[in-house]
């Protein structure tokens, strides 16, 4: 009887959960689908959900009329440069806070987060100044330089947060045994921060991917990633949802894949390692 | 523990971090500040000298700049309403014992991974197009007339689509933390009698009052800046405009420069008062 409840509770979540998940994923799944459709079967009444003339024109017509190369390759650098340079700042601030804390440690932290609330609009005609000034507008160095510092509190703030968990004694112990400082870096530190290390750089790359302001109002023809690439759709000519779609299923799909291999990583670094 | 020598190297270490933001800081803030008491129009003479407070007072006393603020708090209120109480649910529901859970949180997580102009152009012309639209084709299927969506329920609209992007990212964070409730806590509840209702408000919701300062701090850090999603759907008519894209328009489409800098250190502002009363929380929070 216990078991037959269970099973019955199991098919009920399993129907509930499965529900919700697909109606959540849905709009993924109906741009994906209406990516292969043609443009008469992608507004058609009754909507065809798979029996259609699966076609890949949408995706010819999508890479003839944009270099989308040039924009996958511009989001790849601006997200890539600005997370590894981010990193390679954030590492040193939050390991000294994580080991060497003071009393100031905690403000400092609270500090660098608040200016994260700094509405991005009401400098963008400074920055804009600044840029021309420096001839960096509508360059991939301007745009990985501005998005790092945007990211630059979060990064710290979930390097910090792994890093506590590294328990001292272990360095201690280390030094006991006679371990130079060059072994308790390489062998003992580094080993146990790379996890930590990771999930920050997943996530501050899937930021700074989607990260539409900056990359909107600084960039032209030469540095314009991905997001750029996309809103150029948003003003429509004749038929175009499965132009439309074709276009954003490439646009999410390097990163969509991305998140799903490295999920687990990823949760850890949502939570900012602050939820157990 | 720490030595005056490791003090001073800790001091090094952070120097690059705390520098570069403080400049990323003040910078732009000095020039915001600078360009808000000027008349400076680029397209129309340029600088054209001091004048005090006046852009100040004419942000302030223009006819969008309260409903803008209201629009503001409504869609972070709105959206972290939403996304806070469906989080929880979800999260209990995908703590239950089930077949495929692996699967079902990979199709939950997905929205967080579509950049917001992809899912503002989505949402706006595959579903909530009045005419070719998904949602347009089942009002009509059950007799119904199609709903202007962007026009006529623009905040909910946007509100909505807002969710389903934060949705993932509240229902994950408030997940982890009910993984970590104490089970004999509950099931010892259970057998003293507490009734379900009594036990979710009296044990899980506690527990998870910690998670909910996270995902409400970092969704309102996020939340305060969304542009893109306006910026497509609706560039701010029908009632959506808010504080950010005000200024927005301010600078960039009437190329006031002087007016829009003083909106800019309104939205300042607004922003460092929630960042105080959220700070104040968190910093509390993260003592324990």
């Amino acid at each position: 009887m216990a078991r037959a409840i269970t099973t019955q509770r199991k098919i009920i979540n399993t129907t509930a959960a499965w529900t919700i998940g697909l109606l959540i994923f849905f709009p993924i799944l109906w741009t994906i689908l209406t990516s292969f459709k043609t443009e008469a079967q992608a507004i058609s009444d009754p909507p065809v959900f798979l029996a259609f003339d699966w076609t890949l024109e949408n995706y010819g017509v999508v890479l003839e009329r944009s270099n989308y190369g040039r924009f996958l390759w511009n989001s790849i650098i601006i997200a890539g440069g600005s997370t590894i340079l981010g990193i390679l700042i954030a590492v040193p601030a939050a390991w000294s806070m994580a080991f060497v804390p003071s009393k100031r440690t905690k403000d400092i932290l609270l500090w660098m987060l608040s200016t994260k609330m700094l509405p991005a609009v009401g400098v963008l005609y400074p920055i804009y100044l600044l840029f021309i000034k420096l001839g960096i507008l509508d360059t991939r160095t301007g745009l990985v330089i501005v998005i790092m510092l945007m990211n630059l509190p979060i990064i710290v703030w979930m390097l910090y947060t792994y890093f506590k968990e590294i328990p001292g004694e272990i360095l201690e112990a280390a030094r006991m045994d006679g371990a130079t400082l060059k072994e308790e870096v390489l062998h003992i530190l580094t080993p146990m921060a790379i996890p930590g290390i990771a999930s920050t750089l997943l996530l501050n790359f899937i930021l700074a991917w989607n990260e539409a302001f900056w990359t909107l109002n600084l960039t032209a023809a030469k540095a314009a990633p991905l997001t750029a690439f996309i809103a150029s759709y948003s003003s429509p000519e004749g038929l175009f949802y499965a132009k439309l779609s074709a276009a954003s299923t490439m646009a999410i799909a390097p990163i969509l894949v991305l998140g799903w291999f490295s999920q687990k990583q990823l949760v850890s670094g949502l939570t900012f390692g602050a939820v157990k | 523990m720490a030595t005056q020598h490791s003090r001073s190297a800790a001091r090094i270490m952070m120097a690059p971090a705390v520098v570069l933001l403080l400049g990323w800081m003040l910078v732009p803030l000095t020039m915001t500040l600078y360009f808000s008491f000027k008349k400076y129009l680029p397209l129309r003479g340029g600088d054209l000298g001091w004048t005090g407070f006046d852009n100040y007072v004419r942000f302030v006393t223009s006819s969008a700049f309260w409903p803008s603020v209201i629009t503001t708090l409504v869609i972070v209120g709105g959206v972290l309403v939403i996304t806070v109480i469906l989080g929880i649910l979800l999260a209990i529901l995908l703590n239950q014992p089930m077949w495929g859970q692996g699967i079902v949180r990979i199709l939950v997580i997905s929205p967080f991974f579509v950049m917001p102009t992809v899912s503002a152009l989505v949402w706006k012309n595959m579903f909530m197009d009045p005419v070719n639209g998904l949602f347009a084709h089942l009002w009509k299927f059950f007799g119904a007339t199609p709903v202007e969506w962007l026009s006529d329920v623009s905040m909910g609209s946007i509100v909505m689509i807002v969710s389903w992007q934060w949705l993932p990212f509240a229902t994950l964070i408030l997940l982890t933390a009910i993984q970590s409730l104490d089970r004999e806590q509950l099931e010892a509840a259970e057998m003293d009698g507490a009734p379900p209702l009594k036990r979710f408000a009296f044990i899980t919701v506690p527990h998870l009052s910690r998670a909910v300062t996270i995902v409400i701090l970092i969704q309102t850090i996020f939340l305060l800046a969304i542009f893109a999603e306006i910026f497509v759907t609706t560039g701010g008519a029908f009632g959506t405009r808010t504080l950010t894209y005000l200024i927005y328009q301010r600078v960039l489409e009437s190329q006031n420069v002087g007016l829009g800098s003083a909106g800019g250190v309104y939205a300042i502002i607004l922003a460092n008062i929630i960042a105080l009363f959220l700070m104040r929380i968190v910093g509390k929070n993260l003592d324990a």
